[in-house]
């Protein structure tokens, strides 16, 4: 597809222009709105036009709950600046609300004095009396007096746009959110030729709603610049990124293209393995496209069975993956365990999202941290990741890949429903710059004629013989195995010592991971530990200090288990440590245990990222408590 | 190119293993009859694996030295399908009982039944929970006392066979443990057949369950009480094969007596190629002590074996993207430059 130099979009506008750094905006209405879609198309344009982007769906998890309610209202919020940006906003620039629910759910997060535009022909009695709004708030002084209210006719224009084509008033009206697209396009100048491009190709088959989408779009633009209403329009120049090529990702399609570079670098084959959950789904999407890279996927008939055939496929040769989310993971463990025990390598991957139970289908958390150090009968170790961002998530499978396959092991790799729906630009890498993975497989006995299937190397690792190699014939199972010969074998001292084994191998990669880095001061009053899509957000709120010369420092984990193995030097140069997470203190717990230190949390527990401003609330107060 | 293969017998797979089922348990005959057809198959060991559950029976891999996989409760299916799908060429068997395959893990067998991947399952029904000392399993009949069930069990049993037959199983059939001739014959004929085999064994446990499958394999009772099929022959049975299956005016099964004017050209005829199940379905209806109950080949169709399909439709994507390119992958979508 296009591909483009970033170059400054020409306006064609004789209305006044300002500047800006840095924009939020949220479109939020319907589930059947086309909110999401909105939403996809102006990261798309803004990311091609050469902004950092950064952006966060929220939907909810009916796929129709009941139209114009409130639990119905499906938004999405896109940050985009000219400079490095983590997170999508605290605070919201413009807000676009198709209908009252919209505007009542989303209004609270407008800053005061931002931009509101709504669809005034939704606010008549039935919409205002399902979002249970007595009176219609676009006639209260208070909002129009506190924010920059646009009152547009968005159904009556759509539908003025679209005469001639045909269209029943439902079908015209289903073109809407591109009215509302092509208004924001104007008012933030943005190039809307991508958009049409991925419209005409898009309704390829269907070219009335093409039309029809095209001919909104475009009234929606025209509208900003023909009415008087809209004075000023605003631009936001590209971020100085580093040099390079790059699209846009979500983390879901990074983890799904970074699995298949590892198999690709590994010289493996691909066995995917899974079952249909929010948040994790996307990836089996993406990977059962890709079967020309020789990637096999198998839906199974549900997680349990997902996870099995992963063992199994592991046991006969393939690089195995399965991914799911907490519900899921809750009944992997079993077969994980099995994993364990039997020493093959498995990337686990769970996209987090709200708990306990069916929970939070939509929504992120990041509370699964223990159920993956934790969460198997017995003494079961396994390496756990976890991905930072969007684009992270693309090296982080690479690397849960290789501890995999180089340590035999089944591995956790995290990542969250923030992160997994959420995308950023993705900087496309140099294929001579990947995580090396090299896999062997023994085609000789190795212990005087013999194969002795748990014979170990220095690390630990025993060998990956597969069915089909001559003289190599062995079993394995769920239970304790003798070491060496993996027979079956209940001694206590087989146990302690195979238990030992099995601990030993997993703390040993400690050594084949980087050592932890640190942003801000090197030592001093402050560490902020964070882990996971939280990144974005701690890294924000740290540098307002660190910019101010405060004795603050951020650390940010990938690699939870085992800890990097300079982590405990790292926590000894600093008097306090602050943990932000998604959780109750999930990694707290673990910092504490491990390193005897008395951390603070800062907690969260409601479906949403931090923001901003919680975590430098929660930095201030203990630099305030330390004088 | 052709390659000579060694000559095997079953000794040659015999592992080092002690064997640990108890003193005359069904599974040692078992064992002995598949350690007797392998050899018969035309494939090297290595290409053979054994996939085993949890239970008595799920034990069977050990006592092989092909590669072998002792999984975990009732996902035996779930995890042959993986190394199936992975590597088609290798001959893949699981080793499962009733508890492992009917109880937990019901879902995957009838999945990888549907499915038809090509795999040789081998239930062995013993109408108890061995492994766990005794209590009643889901073929256990009404009214049977365990450790679990001192006044009775009250759980209506599942047919194994009903359940395979539902699941569009392809290959259907039943045989008797000590019955080893039938046994062999059996097993041979499920390990040649392309996509999901399924085989219910009846198989004694002496200690927690003995007796239950005498009436078929006792040599004054079996004649009476098993019907053994053959493809294209008329249901006969008895002692003197004095007996046999009608279907009644209401499609019922009914016994008659042969002579008085019924002859074996009135009796029901087997067809194990039928395409449509009613048959298979109506002889796995048919129990004890109503009516003998047949052993042998109840069904064996063709249909697209899913492994198969897997992989053709792989390379088919190939042939037509051709291989994938990473460059690509990630040059796909909207690119834009930095410089």
């Amino acid at each position: 597809m296009a591909s483009t130099d970033v170059a400054s979009s020409e306006s064609r506008s004789e209305k006044k222009q300002e500047q800006l750094d840095s924009v939020v905006i949220r479109f939020c209405g319907d589930s059947g709105d086309g909110m999401q879609l909105a939403g996809t198309q102006f990261t798309n344009v803004s990311a091609i036009f050469g902004n950092d982007v950064s952006t966060l769906p929220d939907f909810p998890a009916e796929i129709r709950a009941p139209a114009g309610s409130l639990a119905g209202v499906s938004g999405f919020q896109l940050s985009f600046s000219d400079h490095d940006i983590y997170t999508p906003g605290d605070e919201v620039d413009t807000l676009v609300a198709m209908n009252p629910a919209a505007l009542k759910t989303n209004l609270k997060d407008l800053k005061k004095g931002g931009t509101l535009i709504v669809n005034e022909d939704s606010f008549d009695r039935n919409g205002l009396t399902k979002a249970a709004y007595q009176e219609n708030p676009l006639d209260e002084d208070l909002l129009s007096s506190t924010y920059r209210l646009h009152r547009v006719s968005m159904t009556r224009l759509t539908r003025d746009a679209v005469e001639g084509l045909g269209l029943s008033n439902s079908e015209a009206d289903r073109s809407k959110n591109f009215f509302a697209l092509g208004l924001v396009y104007w008012l933030y100048d943005r190039d809307q030729q991508p958009t049409l491009d991925w419209v005409t190709e898009k309704f390829a088959k269907k070219p009335t709603i093409a039309e029809a989408n095209i001919r909104a779009l475009k009234a929606g633009r025209n509208f900003g610049d023909s009415t008087e209403a809209f004075a000023v329009h605003y631009r936001v120049a590209p971020a100085k990124l580093p040099p390079g090529k790059y699209r846009k990702i979500t983390g879901n399609e990074a983890l799904a293209i970074g699995l298949v570079t590892a198999a690709k670098q590994a010289g493996k084959n691909l066995f995917y393995a899974g079952y249909p959950i929010t948040p994790a789904s996307d990836i089996l999407h993406e990977l059962s496209k890709l079967k020309n890279f020789g990637v096999r996927t198998f839906q199974a008939e549900d997680e349990i069975a997902a996870m099995s055939a992963a063992v199994g496929g592991a046991f006969a040769g393939q690089l195995a993956i399965t991914a799911s989310s907490g519900p899921g993971i809750c009944l992997k463990g079993e077969a994980m365990g099995l994993a364990v025990i039997t020493e093959l390598p498995v990337v686990i991957v769970n996209v987090q999202r709200g708990g306990p139970s069916t929970g939070l289908p939509t929504k992120t958390e990041q509370s699964d941290l223990l159920l993956s150090m934790f969460g198997r009968n017995g003494e079961s170790p396994l390496p756990i990741l976890a991905a930072a961002s969007p684009s992270d998530c693309f090296e982080i499978a690479q690397q849960a890949m290789r501890i995999a396959v180089k340590y035999m092991t089944p591995v956790v790799l995290l990542s969250d429903g923030y992160i997994g729906n959420g995308a950023e630009p993705w900087k496309i890498p140099d294929i001579s710059e990947l995580v090396k993975i090299s896999v062997s497989h023994p085609d000789q006995p190795n212990e005087n004629g013999h194969f002795r299937p748990y014979l170990r190397d220095d690390r630990f690792v025993r060998p990956w013989a597969i069915p089909g190699t001559p003289h190599l014939e062995h079993r394995l199972g769920g239970l304790e195995k003798a070491n060496v010969t993996g027979n079956v074998e209940y001694s206590p001292e087989n146990h302690q010592l195979m238990t030992d084994i099995r601990a030993q191998k997993i703390r040993g990669i400690a050594n084949d991971i980087p050592e932890q880095d640190l942003f801000g001061v090197n030592s001093g009053e402050l560490l902020v530990i964070s882990w996971g899509g939280t990144f974005g957000a701690v890294r924000t709120a740290v540098q307002e200090f660190t910019l101010n010369n405060q004795s603050v420092a951020h650390t940010h984990l990938r690699y939870l288990n085992p800890f990097p193995r300079n982590l405990a030097e790292i926590i000894s140069r600093f008097e306090k440590v602050l943990i932000p997470e998604l959780n109750n203190g999930q990694l707290r717990m673990l910092i504490r245990s491990e390193f005897l230190v008395d951390a603070q949390g800062l907690n969260k527990i409601q479906g949403k990222p931090f923001l901003v401003h919680e975590v430098r609330d929660a930095i201030e107060k203990m630099l305030k408590d330390h004088h | 190119m052709t390659t000579e293969l060694p000559v095997l017998t079953a000794k040659d797979f015999a592992s080092d293993q002690e064997l640990r089922w108890c003193p005359r348990c069904g599974d040692y005959s078992i064992l002995a009859q598949m350690k007797k057809i392998l050899p018969t198959l035309g494939l090297p060991k290595e290409k053979i694996v054994f996939i085993s559950g949890i239970g008595c029976s799920s034990r069977f891999p050990y006592y092989l030295n092909t590669y072998g996989f002792h999984g975990i409760h009732g996902r035996a299916p779930a995890i042959a399908s993986g190394v199936k799908i992975s590597n088609p060429d290798l001959n893949v068997w699981v080793i499962t009982g009733d508890g492992d395959a009917l109880s937990i893990g019901g879902n995957h067998l009838i999945h990888a039944i549907r499915r038809n991947v090509d795999l040789n399952i081998v239930l062995f029904n013993n109408q108890i929970y061995g492994l766990t000392k005794g209590q009643y399993s889901p073929t256990s009949p009404v009214g049977k006392r365990t450790k679990s069930s001192p006044y009775g069990s009250v759980d209506n049993p599942i047919s194994p066979l009903c359940v395979a037959i539902g699941s569009e199983a392809t290959f259907v059939a039943r045989a008797v443990d000590v019955d080893i001739k039938h046994l062999c014959m059996v097993l041979e004929r499920a390990a040649h057949h392309k996509g999901t085999s399924f085989v219910e064994v009846y198989q004694d446990c002496n200690v927690f369950n003995s007796g239950a499958f005498f009436y078929a394999s006792k040599k004054n009772q079996k004649q009476d009480n098993v019907l053994y099929l053959e493809h294209g022959k008329p249901l006969v049975f008895g002692k003197n094969r004095e007996k046999g299956i009608r279907v009644s005016e209401m499609s019922r099964p009914e016994i008659v007596e042969l002579g008085n004017g019924v002859s074996e050209d009135d009796l029901l005829f087997h067809d194990e190629k039928a395409e449509e199940p009613s048959l298979a379905f109506l002889l796995a209806r048919m129990r004890h002590p109503q009516f003998p109950e047949p052993v042998g080949i109840f069904r064996d169709v063709e249909r697209p074996v899913y492994d198969e399909a897997v992989n053709t439709q792989l390379e088919e994507v190939v042939k037509e993207k051709g291989e994938g390119n990473l460059e690509e992958l990630y040059n796909s979508g909207d690119t834009w430059t930095v410089s």
